[in-house]
This record gives C-alpha cells, structure tokens and sequence, in this order.
C-alpha cells in the first residue's frame, strides 16, 4: 500500500533542495537591488520619498510571508500577467527581501559615525559622491554579518512556497511523506538538509560578527 | 485585470472574525511560553553544567536553522509515530512556543552577557539573595535592554502563526483560505488578512511600547 522510504526518496527530495537553493538565490540578488534603492531612498532627504519606502517596509514588515505569497500567486493572475506560479513567487520573495535588506542596510548606513558625513560634507564633496566613496564602503562592513544571517531566514522561509505549490524541499518531503507514511523520518531528513545548508552560513554571520562587526570607528 | 469585489469576503466577517480572536489567542499563549522558555534556556546556556549548556545549545541551534513549517510538521504529522497525537491548535501552540523559546532565548542571553559583574557582586555584597541578585540586577535590567529586540520577536512569532494554517488550524489565514474556497476571491480575501495582519501588527507594536514604558520606565544605574 505504501511505498518503502528509501534513498530514491532522499534524492528527490535532494532535487527539491536544489529549487529552495535556487529560489533564496533569486530572492537575494532580487531583493539586494530594491533593497539597495530602499535603504538609499531611507536616508535621503525628500520626505515623501523617505516615507514611502517607511510604508513599503512597514506594509511588507507587517504582512506574512505566506499571504504575500497567497497575493503574488493569485495577483499575478488577476493582473492577467501569464507567468509560471515559480516566477510570481520568486518575485514575490524579492519584494519581501527588499524590505528586511532595506532595513538592515538603512541601520548599517546610520551606524556610520556623524563625523564621517561631517567630514566629508567640509571636504566640498558632494551627497552622491560622500555617500559612494565615504559613507557606503564603511557600511558593507557593519551590514555583511546580518546580510548574511538574513540570508538563513531567506533559505528557511522559502519552505513556505510549498503551501502554494512550489516543488522546494518541503513541497518534495510532503509527496514522499504521502507516499511512505513516514512522516517523522522524512521531515526529519528534511530539517537535516535543512541545517546542513543553514548551520555553516549562520557560523559565518557569527564569524564575521566578530571580525568586522564591532570595529565601526 | 478583473475588477475587485469585496462584498462576499466581508459577508463573512463572522468567520474572519472568529479567525482573528484565534490567532491573537495561540499568539499570545505561546509569546508567553516563549518567554518562560526563552528566559530558562538562557540561564541554563550562561550556567555551569556542561551537559544542559550543550542540549540546550542544542535545541536552540536545531530551530534557529530549519523552517518553522517543517518543525510544524514533525510535531503535528512526526511526533504521532511516537505515539504523541495532538490536536492541530495545541500543536501549533506546541511548535510555536519551541520556535519562539529559542530565538527568545538568545536575546535574554545576549542582555544578561551585557549585565556588569560589578553590579552583581555589588548587590550580592549588599547582602540580596541569589534569587532576589537574580531577579532585580540580571533578569529585570537585562530584559530591559533588549526589550525592542524582545517586542520585534513577538511580532514575528504573531506572523508566523499564519504558517499553522497548513495543518489546518481556523486561524486568521486558515478562515481565509476557506473564504478564498467558499467565494473564489482570492485576491480580495488575501488583501483584506494582510491589511488585518499589519494592524494587528501595529497594534503589538503600541502594545509592547506601553509594556516598555510600564515596566522599565526609569534608567538603570552602571550599564
């Protein structure tokens, strides 16, 4: 009645791995772009755009991800765009990505010491030119460790386009949890290639934390 | 693009209203197991005992780096293998008081680090208890310190109860996903739960701020 949990199993599952990998991938070079402009439009100084990058964050902050989820899937095709769910969802990932890099960046960015600004600003340099030679270099350094803790929070989250039918790893585990009726041994082979790919990069974002995080003068 | 018609989903403000007061319930009881945990498993990381230190580390490592719909899953389809079978809200209370407990307990941990030995060894010369050394110069001080790290936990765990609909819990989008099948609309049911969601977001948010200026309303001394 039910099929044997076995390797071919693991390796599906292994395949769906792949399609998590893919998707944070996306998410992340997707979301540091608008997150890029977000945290830049943050500290600028016209208000109106300075708030509405507030809103945009406060909205998606506020918002779970599943139901972001729910409203890219089926708004894309209320829009009448005609994409595959996977390209709705990865978008949809981006936007969501966008609003936390955003914020971390927008903290990294104000974490640079006043003086800094001040002495560029009494340098003659102008805001474009303080903020790309001055300001932005110090800040990489205060953002790389939470960018890439978020970046863990990005691979774990993308479990939840299961729900809306992605073949990720989780989608994969709940077939093969089906098929088997195994559901302890295949969410736990789950949860394990899910550390394994999660416990180094959150090492890393410890490491880094250490190396670069605290050294802001 | 079809034009958006609201008018069935409110129909049925019963049920999203029913789905709410869920999920500000299985909220709010695992914020506070959270916090019970959160609070025991960092002392038990900053104490001597070399075992407990690593089971704890343990756990909070194991959560800290696996979905939380996956850890949903072990506890509500896993854990009847070993003949544990709870029902869908106890565990999503359940799974969520784990997930909670641990992210909680690395920030209790990271404000108790903070405290100054001085203070304790001063209190401790004045002649206070451990337990009362404890309570108003470690736990009190350390919590008010990370309270803002505190209170953005608490709103994630809030949204992250959305994720227990899929063991089918009625909470706010396990009753939108019944609408969303009742009326077929989708667009407009899922837009009605986020803006829910953010005001119930902003609302906590007020809320933990009150908390903030209630308890630790006054400037510790030494920090």
């Amino acid at each position: 009645m039910f099929q044997p949990y076995t390797w071919n199993h693991v390796f599906f599952m292994l395949g769906g791995l792949g399609t998590t990998i893919w998707l944070a991938a996306i998410a992340l070079v997707g979301g540091s772009i608008a997150g890029s402009v977000l945290a830049l439009v943050r500290v600028a100084h016209n208000p109106v755009l300075r708030n509405a990058a507030r809103f945009y964050i406060f909205v998606v902050q506020g918002t779970p991800l599943l139901v972001t989820l729910f409203i890219a899937y089926f708004g894309a095709r209320w829009l009448g765009i005609d994409v595959a769910p996977i390209v709705a969802i990865a978008v949809a990932f981006s936007f969501y990505a966008a609003a936390f890099l955003g914020e971390i960046w927008r903290g990294a960015i104000e974490s640079v010491p006043n003086g800094q600004r001040e002495g560029s600003h009494a340098l003659g340099l102008s805001y474009a030119d303080s903020m790309r030679f001055i300001i932005v270099p110090q800040a990489i350094r205060i953002a790389t460790p939470p960018t890439v803790g978020f970046f863990v929070q990005l691979i774990k989250n993308t479990s939840l386009a299961s729900v809306v039918g992605i073949v990720e790893l989780t989608r994969t585990s709940q077939i093969v949890s089906n098929a088997t009726f195994k559901p302890l041994d295949v969410y736990l082979t789950a949860a394990t290639f899910y550390f394994v790919v999660c416990f180094p990069l959150t090492l890393l974002s410890r490491y880094l934390e250490r190396r670069l995080g605290t050294q802001t003068k | 693009m079809d034009y958006l018609d609201f008018s069935g989903v409110l129909a049925r403000g019963d049920l999203l209203a029913k789905g709410l007061l869920l999920t500000a319930q299985i909220s709010l009881i695992s914020m506070a197991i959270g916090l019970v945990i959160g609070v025991l498993s960092a002392c038990l990381t900053l104490s001597g005992n070399r075992v407990l230190r690593l089971v704890v580390l343990g756990y909070i490592e194991a959560i800290r780096n696996t979905p939380f719909i996956v850890q949903v899953f072990l506890i509500y389809f896993g854990l009847p293998a070993l003949g544990l079978r709870l029902d869908p809200i106890t565990a999503a209370i359940t799974a969520m008081s784990i997930y909670g407990g641990a992210y909680i307990s690395e920030i209790v941990r990271a404000g108790i680090e903070g405290i100054n030995k001085g203070q304790i060894e001063a209190a401790r010369a004045l002649g206070l208890s451990g337990y009362r050394t404890f309570r108003h110069v470690v736990l009190k001080p350390a919590l008010a310190a990370v309270f803002p790290s505190l209170s953005a936990q608490f709103i994630l765990l809030l949204l992250s109860s959305s994720v227990v609909s899929a063991i089918s819990v009625p909470e706010l989008t396990g009753v939108g996903n019944d609408i969303q099948g009742m009326t077929l609309r989708n667009m407009e049911i899922y837009l009605v739960i986020a803006v829910i969601y953010v005001a119930l977001v902003a609302l906590l948010r007020g809320l933990m701020l009150g908390i903030e200026r209630w308890a630790f309303g006054y400037k510790f001394v030494g920090r």
